[in-house]
């Protein structure tokens, strides 16, 4: 018997194949060079630990993003594809990924094709428990980006 | 006695249902365990037929609802042996009852350069307490190691006893993550050679095995009804006499006062002063017929099937390659919690619920043992009467099959 069959109920909406490749095989886990923000952030209910760096180039595109973290596959698989959409980008346009992102994972309607891979987790959205295992890498990229903006302002 | 699982289950109504398309196998019981119908209907019994407040009516109605009230406190009363039920004050849970401790009498008594003895191991609702009375009095708080076994340093413990100072020690029976089955008797004549109190966290040893007060001789007890198949929003604080006497109420108001002036109040006699307002009263009285159901069973007979489902349910996940247990194999309260490589307990939870079976997973308010054990959480199964083998092989199942999912070879 195939796993699918084994678990008719939701399962395979909930880990789909690339959430689980991303678990078993965390693309940029580590630290970045030269961190111009870096968030670190717990789940105390699961115990979801994760902290984001991001890089900067000269252009003011996302030139690395690494992260690091202990917790559930959807935690890690969410900041991994999370590292890998993220560079290249500007951080605005970093936080209109997140957004969407946001919106996706609350059950929104939407055009979701911009998140590409990221996609694959908007079954988490039929999983209110785990929504914040999903959004945690997120939250760390959000919070990074306001005190680096705070911090440039006032600087 | 062996226990008659199959009529037991009869018992129960909940347990007669599929969960995603599985019969429901429930073994979250250290959480909350279930309730029979014998339970349910003294609810219903009460609010179809004698609602009334308790302790002031005259009329028939009050005077059936406060001799069923006070018959559950005499009820509860004889289960864990207490020489009076005036000495069982009524509790919303385990918490509380510790609150109660740490608020009506330790906080009023401790001074700087006291020392509190507590353990690594314990529940939030058996350190915060005592974390915040150190804070607030300058007392100092001291932790007993914690051995690899799961079992606490008694050495240690003796330690920390002689460096002097010590004016209370907070242990649990059981752990509720662990299943470690602390020597409450010992550990209590111990700290009472020292002149120290005890307050213990019973929330996981009067659920699941004989207590007798008298004999461990603590100073308080406190433990919940919701995990020995009574109502949620119940629990008792017990404790020596002389002690409660002792210690001021939490709750000021009505039913606490034996009289009231302008110009201030004397409290009423024990339990009554620690018990103020409206209290919970059909579900105090689902309680005692808990106590009465569990009583009928007998507290041994109830050991003696949580022993052997434990045993047969360590022997089989000890078994999975990958599988850790955690905590000493016996003796242990009947719960188990186990950590599996390469899948989190989410992620574990996830799996085994799509097949119909509750555990818990998490840090299951014990965080600071997770830092000990690090781990970031843990699963947890726990069991109770009206579990099963077979309950136990669908676990295990599940478990390999979720080994399967996340592609951890069998």
């Amino acid at each position: 018997m195939t796993s699918e069959a084994q678990h008719p109920v939701n399962l395979s909406a909930l880990y789909q194949q690339v959430i689980l490749d991303h678990y078993k095989k965390p693309r940029n886990k580590g630290a970045v060079e030269h961190a111009v923000l870096k968030k670190h952030l717990h789940n105390p209910t699961c115990g979801d630990d994760i902290e984001v760096q991001v890089e900067l180039g000269e252009d003011g595109k996302i030139s690395d993003v690494k992260w690091n973290g202990r917790g559930c596959s959807i935690s890690m698989a969410s900041a991994s594809m999370m590292s890998v959409a993220l560079k290249g980008k500007t951080l605005a346009e970093a936080q209109e990924l997140m957004r969407s992102f946001y919106n996706m994972i609350q059950g929104e309607a939407g055009n979701f094709r911009p998140l590409g891979e990221i996609q694959a987790l908007s079954g988490v959205s039929k999983f209110p428990v785990r929504i914040k295992c999903a959004t945690l890498a997120w939250h760390c990229l959000e919070e990074g980006i306001k005190e680096y903006e705070g911090g440039s302002e006032n600087g | 006695m062996a226990l008659d699982v199959a009529r037991i289950r009869q018992d129960f109504p909940i347990l007669h249902q599929e969960m995603n398309g599985h019969p429901l196998v429930y073994l979250d019981n250290a959480a909350t365990t279930q309730k029979p119908r014998q339970v349910i209907q003294a609810l219903v019994e009460y609010y179809e037929g004698y609602n009334a407040n308790v302790h002031r009516g005259i009329h028939t109605l009050a005077e059936r609802a406060t001799d069923a009230f006070e018959g559950a406190r005499a009820k509860i009363a004889r289960f864990i042996g207490s020489p009076s039920p005036n000495q069982v004050v009524f509790t919303r849970n385990g918490t509380e009852g510790l609150n109660m401790v740490a608020y009506g009498w330790l906080r009023l008594r401790l001074k700087p350069g006291d020392v509190i003895i507590a353990s690594g191991m314990e529940h939030h609702s058996n350190l915060i307490p005592w974390q915040q009375a150190a804070a607030a009095t300058g007392a100092e708080i001291k932790y007993i190691d914690l051995l690899p076994d799961g079992t606490l340093s008694q050495e240690h413990y003796d330690r920390l006893l002689s460096e002097g100072n010590v004016r209370f020690v907070a242990l649990s029976g059981a752990s509720n993550v662990l299943g470690t089955i602390n020597p409450i008797k010992e550990m209590v004549a111990k700290a009472h050679q020292v002149g120290a109190k005890v307050a213990v966290d019973a929330v996981q040893v009067v659920p699941h095995m004989p207590v007798n007060v008298v004999d461990w001789d603590a100073d308080w007890i406190s433990a919940a009804g919701h995990k020995m198949l009574g109502p949620t929003g119940t629990g008792f604080l017990w404790g020596k006499l002389e002690l409660l006497e002792e210690m001021e109420p939490t709750y000021f108001g009505g039913s606490m006062i034996s009289e009231a002036h302008l110009s201030g109040a004397k409290w009423a006699e024990c339990p009554a002063k620690f018990e103020a307002g409206t209290p919970n009263i059909a579900d105090f009285i689902a309680f005692g017929a808990a106590v009465d159901y569990l009583s009928a069973l007998g507290m041994e007979n109830v050991y003696a099937h949580e022993k052997a489902l434990t045993q047969y349910a360590w022997e089989r996940l000890s078994a999975i390659p990958g599988v850790r247990l955690f905590g000493p194999r016996q003796p242990r309260a009947g719960l188990i919690s186990f950590d599996v490589a390469g899948i989190h307990p989410h992620d574990m939870s996830a799996v085994l619920n799509a097949e119909g079976v509750a555990i818990r997973v998490g840090h299951h308010c014990a965080q600071p043992l997770m830092e000990l054990l690090d781990v970031p959480a843990t699963n947890r199964a726990s069991f109770y009467i009206y579990n099963t083998q077979a309950e136990v092989d669908r676990l295990v199942d599940a478990l390999l099959h979720a080994k399967e999912f996340f592609g951890y070879d069998v």
